[in-house]
């Protein structure tokens, strides 16, 4: 109803000019019918009726909503204001773009990784299933079988759990071999997370097949298989009678059951799957041991993690009993000495990791320099208000409300925060798109990033919250002026106007401590960069050596000692490469991912171990003549692993340094002594240390070198009788490293020895070098940008003041230069000023700083949160931007024509 | 520019005005000129009331649904708009007179009391 006044409140009105009209007429024809000439009628009807314009002010005010009205005038009134200053417009809209946008892109990256759910229904049942082993030292604790079947059975909180893990699957039967990334799942997983495929079924109980092993190879009945749809795009052309499709898996018989949908990706699984295999347990052998899985679950509805993990801590007792424990080991007693404990966390926490932390950071830090950028739009406001006076007061004087004239600033800085917030939002969409092409790979759930609704709510609301902070400032400032004094004339010096200058200078100072705050966040992160260049990593050279994956296939050549043969022949083929300089495989390449790391006990001859305590875990690698040469890493002591020492079955073993001084004091004396991995059914096979080498960072640059013990990629009783890897890493030192020509060189040399070995996961050290520092590399190039916007507005600040005061001042500059004041001296009378400011602004920023910064400690590496050279440079840099800031305004005090400003008004 | 509330627009005995609008219409549709004029004589001449403030009246008793408005012509032939009371003007106009008679009672009891007391 009233909307529909509203609107129609002009039609209404022109309605009602005619009514009166009409009523003037029948009254003025009624007079002259009384007798009075036509004038005399006219006007006696025109008194009888009354002031008809206030009659139709007054209907018409009925059919207004007014403080809608009273907008809408404002508005125009912003708009053609912001039009007659397109200079300031354009300032204080870019500055708001920038910081806006800036906002709005972070936010997109924080809502898309951390905030909202993950893309399965009701995601927030879904929980991760981890344990951790306090008496064992191990950086994860993973989940037995065993386990797996106790919780499924006995638990009061799952709805669904189940056992999962990563590996790859040989995928033969059509086309070149390939070696297919595979997710390996027990068909609860899937339940758990209600995924349903596009094509086919998911696997059920029934599915899996019987007698074979773990991964349902060499069982009677064929592997069932899901494909993901890229694979079944990539390798099937999309076809749909793939369903029923024989292949074969690692050798063993396998059968397509279904295709997932294109959206579905299994957690953070990177790279992702390509195909989903089932993991087969046979309850009636499973034993207490084999923590290898991990394991997620559903949990009913209502339940909390808290209630996941107290129920675990129920069940474990339960489940240490009710298996058969291991032979030849400590028994139950030693795995009761691990001290498993539940730590049951939201599937979500999982997959994000540890970014919520840098995320929150880079969050916290964008939105430092929007306040920053409002300090500075509040002070072109009120610097703008200020030539505005005159008007003001005039307005005063004729009627306008104080507040009248604060809602009107406070729309205008509405207006202009709004129409940055739409630029924002554009700018948001390039940025974003330049922070996902940045984001290091290890940033969880890229593909949930977007700048969707909730972003571009997000942008509105801190536009209005913006226009709220720099508006509110001189909006209030206006409320309590006295206008009466600007009507008087020019104001000189007047308290209003200092008091104004002191609001100004606490601006200044804000933006100063802020600003500060921010350089000494980058300065820490490009310390922390600085110390990891200076790490040393253990190899060299990262851009020359290429790493390859080849897999020798057990069915083409089941023969061990015939797979170690092949594998030298590869060598000596891709050796013979034109520019390769060193060849050579390991178990593993360092900085490749956790999936590839190899973590057991290793014990020392002569010493002993009590039987009820877990042995010391050390990590361990497989590794070929050659290798220390070929990826640099030094012999510090003693002699490399030869040919003849792998086809004599020579019991020996090479150990990182570190591992030397630990034991034995130095590199050294480690020479000779005898290392080996504990009972299986016998003695330990002791085998003696030949060499030393230098330690090497094989997780990260920003963690410790490990303890490591390389062994010969042949050996007996390791594991088995003989031990021989059919994946292997090669590692190739070369010039050539990432050319295609090169890679052509590596397949047609593996293939003209066996065509039917797949090469894969074909990258250059570099790769995962870079991998590896993205972390650090990302924060820092986001703080860094963030800091030189903190920056340049900080002086775009004080420059605005100084200007001001210079402005302001220019009839006192005049005079002192008329009494015979020096320029130089009214030169550095300003940039004090400007110094003065900007140190009040350091000192506040220098507290802040030292307070904030230890939010970021776990971001940083190899640098103190307090590091003075990192404090003292950014003073420096800062304290020479203030300078320059006030000196190029203070310059212009100095050009003052006193004659000029003296005859001036 | 300062605004000041209409008098004549609060809902309740206000509404005299309003009423006295009401009550001319119940002898049937009207238009302006002939409603002033029927509540100035009907009131004969106590209140002396500037026709012009009669139209936001009829402004608002049309928006509040009571009276509804169609253009005509009027006796000597001019054009006018005419109104006429809905029914449920009919209602507020009933309801209105009981109250105002409430009121002008109460009034009544307040302004001679003395009187009351003796008779």
């Amino acid at each position: 109803m009233t909307w529909r006044r509203f609107f129609r409140r002009g039609q209404w009105d022109r309605d009602r000019a005619e009514e009166l009209r009409s009523y003037l007429e029948i009254e003025t024809d009624e007079n002259i019918a009384r007798g009075m000439s036509p004038e005399a009628a006219r006007r006696v009807a025109h008194l009888k009726l009354g002031n008809t314009v206030r009659i139709r002010e007054e209907i018409y005010r009925m059919n207004t909503i007014s403080p809608l009205d009273t907008l809408g005038r404002d508005l125009r009134l912003a708009w053609r204001g912001m039009r007659r200053r397109p200079g300031f417009t354009l300032a204080v809209v870019l500055t708001l773009a920038l910081g806006i946008g800036a906002n709005t892109a972070i936010f997109s990256v924080v809502d898309g990784v951390l905030i909202k759910p993950l893309s399965y229904p009701n995601a927030g049942e879904l929980v991760s299933v981890e344990h951790v082993a306090p008496g064992l030292k191990v950086d994860e604790f993973r989940m037995s079988p065993s386990q797996y079947f106790t919780y499924r059975e006995e638990s009061r909180v799952f709805q669904h759990i189940g056992l999962y893990g990563d590996g790859g699957r040989t995928i033969t039967g059509f086309g070149e071999p390939e070696q297919a990334r595979a997710l390996f799942v027990t068909h609860d997983v899937l339940q758990a997370l209600d995924v349903q495929p596009q094509l086919g079924r998911l696997f059920t109980e029934a599915d899996l097949p019987r007698g074979g092993d773990v991964r349902g190879e060499g069982a009677a009945s064929p592997i069932p298989l899901i494909l993901t749809h890229a694979y079944w795009q990539r390798r099937f052309g999309g076809d749909r009678s793939v369903i029923g499709r024989r292949l074969s898996a690692d050798s063993s018989p396998a059968e397509v059951i279904g295709v997932m949908p294109e959206g579905f990706r299994f957690l953070d699984m990177e790279p992702a799957a390509e195909v989903i295999s089932p993991i087969v347990l046979d309850r009636s052998r499973v034993r207490l041991d084999n923590f290898g899985f991990w394991s997620l679950a559903r949990l009913k509805p209502g339940m909390t993690v808290a209630d996941a993990n107290a129920d675990i801590a129920r069940m474990l007792p339960i489940w240490l009993n009710a298996w058969p424990i291991p032979p030849n080991s400590g028994g139950r007693q030693l795995i009761e000495n691990f001290r498993i404990t539940p730590a049951v966390q939201p599937l979500k926490d999982r997959v994000v990791g540890g970014v919520g932390d840098m995320l929150w950071i880079l969050m916290g830090t964008i939105g430092i320099v929007l306040l920053i950028a409002c300090a500075n739009v509040a002070n072109l406001m009120l610097v703008r208000s200020e030539s505005r006076r005159h008007e003001f007061a005039v307005r005063t004087a004729l009627g306008a409300g104080r507040g009248h004239i604060a809602r009107e600033v406070l729309v205008e800085s509405l207006v202009l925060s709004l129409i940055g917030g739409a630029l924002g939002v554009a700018l948001a969409y390039a940025g974003l798109k330049v922070v996902v092409a940045t984001a290091p790979t290890t940033l969880p759930r890229v593909e949930d990033i977007s700048l969707d609704p909730r972003a571009m709510a997000f942008a509105m609301v801190i536009s209005l919250l913006s226009s709220l902070l720099f508006g509110a400032l001189p909006a209030l400032k206006h409320a309590a002026q006295q206008h009466g004094t600007a009507l008087g004339g020019s104001a000189r010096g007047t308290s209003a106007s200092r008091e104004r200058q002191r609001t100004r200078n606490s601006l200044v100072v804000v933006q100063v401590a802020l600003a500060l705050v921010l350089l000494v966040g980058s300065g820490l992160m490009i310390r922390t960069f600085q110390a990891l260049l200076n790490v040393k990593a253990g190899f060299t050279a990262t851009a020359d050596l290429q790493t390859a994956r080849v897999w020798v296939p057990p069915q083409q050549v089941p023969d061990l000692e015939r797979v170690m043969r092949l594998q030298h022949e590869i060598l000596d083929k891709i050796a013979a490469l034109p520019g390769v300089k060193a060849a050579a495989f390991a178990s593993a390449v360092p900085m490749e991912g956790p999936l590839r790391v190899w973590q057991n006990p290793v014990l020392v001859e002569g010493k002993t171990y009590p039987p009820d305590k877990p042995f010391p875990m050390r990590r361990m690698k497989a590794v070929s003549p050659g290798y220390f040469g070929a990826i640099g890493t030094r012999m510090i002591a003693g002699r490399d692993i030869t040919w003849s020492d792998i086809y004599g079955r020579a019991r020996v073993a090479v150990i990182s340094e570190n591992f030397a001084r630990e034991e034995w004091g130095s590199p050294a004396a480690a020479l000779g002594q005898h290392v080996g991995q504990p009972p299986g059914a016998a003695a330990p096979v002791w085998r003696e240390v030949i060499g030393v080498v230098e330690d090497v960072h094989e997780d990260a640059l920003y963690q410790p070198a490990p303890a490591m013990v390389y062994w010969p990629v042949m050996m007996e009783n390791f594991g088995g009788p003989l031990f021989v890897m059919r994946p292997i890493n090669l590692v190739i030192r070369t010039d050539e490293a990432g050319r295609e020509s090169l890679l052509d060189g590596i397949r047609s040399a593996v293939w003209s020895l066996n065509p039917s070995m797949p090469v894969f996961l074909v990258r250059t050290m570099k790769d995962l070098y870079d991998e590896s520092m993205a972390r650090t590399s990302f924060a820092l190039v986001m703080l860094g940008i963030a800091a030189a916007m903190a920056l340049v507005l900080g002086i775009i600040g004080i420059y605005g003041v100084i200007a001001y005061i210079v402005a302001q001042r220019s009839r006192e500059i005049g005079i002192r230069l008329a009494l015979g004041a020096a320029p130089s001296e009214l030169i550095q009378m300003f940039v004090r000023q400007g110094l003065v400011l900007a140190s009040v602004g350091a000192g506040v920023g220098l507290l802040t700083a030292v307070a904030l910064t230890q939010l970021m400690s776990s971001l940083l590496f190899g640098v103190e949160r307090l590091d003075p050279p990192t404090y003292a440079g950014v003073l420096g840099v800062l304290g020479m931007a203030a300078a320059l800031a006030s000196y190029v305004p203070a310059r212009r005090a100095a050009a003052v024509d006193p004659v000029e400003t003296l005859t001036a008004e | 520019m300062p605004r000041s509330e209409s008098p004549l627009q609060s809902e309740t005995p206000s509404g005299t005005l309003d009423m006295l609008v009401l009550r001319v219409l119940v002898m049937g549709p009207a238009h302006g000129h002939t409603i002033a004029h029927a509540i100035e004589r009907g009131s004969e001449d106590v209140l002396q009331i500037e026709h012009g403030s009669l139209y936001p009246a009829l402004h608002r008793l049309e928006n509040r649904g009571w009276i509804a408005s169609f253009w005509g012509t009027s006796d000597n032939n001019r054009k006018a708009k005419y109104y006429r009371l809905t029914p449920t003007g009919r209602k507020q106009l009933a309801a209105q007179t009981t109250r105002w008679e409430e009121i002008v009672r109460a009034i009544g009891r307040i302004l001679k009391p003395s009187t009351d007391q003796t008779s």
